[in-house]
């Protein structure tokens, strides 16, 4: 067994949301920068030319790399043979989320649903939690910006629809969304499991790298296939047009029932902003 | 690429086109979401709005707090769609302009068109570029929605598309 002090762990998110808010991963980065390249439009080329200056400044002057610094997203894979000691672990992640908040000028955008009267800390974040082998916690920090988080939907499509199904859900949503989710956007995809697990898929498939494909190859070709029909749309960069639509798929998948195929399509903004670590 | 400092003259407006990239600079005023309901409310009481409304310019942004020693945060648009409903009103008073990110209704456009006023987009998600291209920011009004309060703001070369022109022609 191994004793780990949820401290360390408030410790830790804090640092990853301060860092996320400011950082571009560096998948998105150099995707963004190999856009700029590529693309001919021209309005959309001057809007990629200005979001890769922005991560620069945003870099430089310790600034978010955008305003909406998003509502915070943890998911703590811990291991069985971890002993968690000290201030409850779900405190422990609110008060990291609430001193990040704070101490980087970050804005704060949680608000009740019904009163929209505003928590003033950017409290309470999302938290999963997974108990899995090992013990070791690993933690992924997301903080999720919500003109793209609008953008996103679910289907419940029917076995039959299949594969080609799929796609014609992930590009329909990509289709309606147009410019509103500041595009080129990064788009996650749970396919399979339940209603509930699917949708959750779907936001871990945002904390993949930028450019990478799922290790199952039908499923890496979903991702391909979905994206080049994507870029195809001619939506382009903050829907100027151009073929700079996405930026990337990345799919999850679990088991799922036999009588269904639940599809969840998550968008992410060009903003991708993701921290990992383990303790 | 054309430099142009608000106020804007209606000759002014006239000349700029769908697709067209500009520097703006000038005086130009927050208002998102909360605070767009609360100033239809106002409206609809027929009590003075916070800011004068004949030729201003909104900006659909909700920034982040300034760091001590600057003058903003971090300061990009938000989804213009979701003004959409209360943008004609604004509009048909007199306002110069909106400035957000994202196509908006039909509603919208046509409000441009009757008031020879423009759209622009921002380029969502260049917060720290924008944030870092103000020069001042002052609270005037609904101070208690924090960021989604009225800020007043003198901007120095934001760098925007013609989004919707005076024409009704769409860069989407």
């Amino acid at each position: 067994m191994r004793i780990i002090d949820t401290k360390e762990i408030e410790e830790k998110i804090y640092n990853m949301a301060l860092h996320a808010g400011v950082n571009l991963t560096p998948s998105c980065k150099k995707a963004l920068q190999e856009a700029e390249i590529s693309e001919n439009n021209a309005a959309a080329k001057f809007a990629l030319k200005t979001l890769n200056q922005n991560a620069e400044i945003a870099k430089e002057m310790q600034m978010p790399v955008c305003q909406d610094t998003g509502m915070s997203v943890v998911i703590l894979e811990i291991g069985q043979n971890v002993f968690l000691q000290g201030k409850p672990l779900k405190t422990a992640v609110n008060d990291a989320v609430k001193r990040a908040y704070a101490d980087g000028y970050f804005r704060k955008s949680v608000c009740d649903p019904i009163t929209r009267v505003n928590t003033t800390d950017n409290t309470p974040p999302v938290i999963h939690t997974e108990i899995v082998e090992g013990d070791n916690v690993k933690i992924t920090y997301l903080p999720k910006g919500f003109g793209s988080e609008n953008m996103s939907r679910l289907y419940m499509l029917k076995p039959a629809q299949g594969v080609n199904g799929i796609i014609d859900a992930i590009v329909e949503t990509v289709k309606i969304a147009g410019s509103r989710p500041c595009p080129p956007v990064y788009v996650g995809v749970g396919i399979g499991g339940s209603f509930d697990t699917c949708a959750f898929l779907a936001k871990k498939a945002l904390t993949r790298d930028v450019g990478t494909f799922n290790e199952r190859e039908d499923i890496a070709e979903i991702e391909k296939l979905a994206l080049k029909r994507i870029n195809d749309l001619n939506v382009g960069c903050q829907g100027f047009h151009g073929n700079t639509t996405a930026i990337g798929v990345s799919c999850e998948w679990a088991y799922t029932h036999i009588a269904g195929l639940p599809v969840a399509i998550n968008i992410q903004c060009h903003c991708v902003r993701c921290e990992k670590e383990i303790i | 690429m054309k430099k142009i400092t608000l106020p804007l003259s209606k000759e002014q407006i006239k000349d700029l086109h769908a697709g067209d990239s500009v520097l703006l600079s000038g005086t130009i005023y927050t208002a998102r979401d909360c605070a767009h309901k609360r100033l239809v409310e106002v409206i609809n009481k027929s009590q003075p709005l916070p800011f004068e409304i004949k030729n201003a310019f909104i900006y659909y942004a909700g920034p982040c707090p300034a760091k001590p020693n600057f003058a903003s945060g971090s300061c990009g648009p938000t989804t213009s769609a979701r003004m959409d409903s209360f943008a004609p009103i604004l509009l048909d008073l007199g306002l110069g302009g909106m400035i957000g990110k994202g196509e908006m209704s039909e509603d919208v456009t046509l409000a441009l068109k009757r008031n020879c006023a423009v759209y622009f987009s921002a380029i969502g998600g260049a917060g720290a570029l924008y944030g870092n291209a103000i020069k001042s920011s002052v609270c005037v009004a609904f101070e208690d929605l924090l960021s989604e309060a009225v800020y007043k703001l003198e901007v120095e070369n934001f760098p925007l598309i013609v989004a919707t022109d005076c024409y009704g022609k769409s860069v989407y």
